[in-house]
């Protein structure tokens, strides 16, 4: 029990820290002048995003946003930035004026009144089903088929199998516009 | 967890719709618009708890978007810029008239 609770705490401490830490990267990350900064600030939410997928029993997930999201996405957003050689001065002052401070005020703070409402009004503890804790003691106590990943791969290339086909025509698209795109134009003609 | 969890998804969400609002990099908008993804595939994550791993393979749906978005969105950044020599929003307005 005394181990139990000692865990329990350390899970919390554990998903506050990394929590308030995405917050105050993203923070960081829209208030960065330097288009470099806030691209290291937004790798930093998605570290942090990654270590909250942990302590969420999604590790393959974690691995996935490691590996796609700050190892790929994020390496080419810095080498656009850097091809594009966006830092000298008069690109850095980019902020929008009063009227567009004042609608994101507005939004910001009509969404948080929803995040409020919501948590108020108990919404969330309803939909979760009272065998909740059971459930999770019946999976905690078979093996897994197929360890960590089996129960994201199974779905995946059973019921969701023509989407993950789709997905690689939608890749495939991606990379030819993207080519087509970014080309020199070299007019002959 | 799962409260606040849903709480911190929404709140990255919000501070990327602000960010959207503004800022005038065109790229900053565009990581803007990951930071919102990213949002939502932690709420998927945290549900995916309640509701079995299929809301983990949503989120494998949400990266391969992304990645896509990513490479054709910045192939248009790069287009624009090579037109404008520039990409602030304000000076991009030609569609304005």
């Amino acid at each position: 029990m005394q181990a139990n609770q000692f865990h329990s705490l350390a899970y919390a401490f554990g998903f506050y820290f990394f929590g308030l830490l995405a917050l105050a990267s993203a923070i960081a990350f829209v208030t960065r002048k330097n288009t470099v900064a806030a691209a290291m600030w937004l790798v930093n939410v998605m570290f942090a995003l990654a270590a909250l997928y942990v302590m969420l029993d999604a590790q393959f997930i974690a691995a996935m946003q490691v590996l796609v999201y700050t190892g790929a996405i994020m390496v080419v957003f810095l080498f656009v930035i850097m091809l594009l050689n966006l830092g000298h001065p008069s690109e850095l002052a980019d902020a929008r004026g009063k009227w567009g401070y004042l609608l994101a005020l507005l939004v910001g703070l009509a969404m948080l009144a929803e995040v409020m409402a919501l948590n108020r009004s108990r919404t969330i503890e309803k939909m979760i089903p009272p065998d909740l804790a059971a459930r999770a003691a019946e999976a905690a106590a078979t093996p897994m088929a197929g360890g960590i990943i089996g129960p994201v791969a199974a779905p995946l290339f059973k019921e969701y199998l023509l989407a993950f086909e789709l997905t690689s025509v939608l890749l495939l698209a991606a990379i030819v516009g993207a080519v087509v795109l970014g080309k020199r134009r070299t007019d002959a003609r | 967890m799962l409260v606040e969890a849903l709480a911190l998804s929404a709140l990255l969400f919000t501070i990327g719709v602000v960010g959207v609002l503004t800022r005038r990099n065109a790229i900053i908008i565009f990581m803007c618009v990951e930071l919102m993804l990213n949002a939502v595939n932690l709420s998927f994550v945290a549900l995916s708890k309640l509701y079995g791993a299929a809301g983990q393979v949503f989120v494998v749906f949400t990266m391969a978007v992304a990645a896509a978005e990513a490479a054709v969105g910045l192939a248009i950044i790069i287009a624009i810029f090579r037109h404008q020599r520039t990409v602030n929003l304000q000076n991009i307005n030609l569609l304005k008239g």
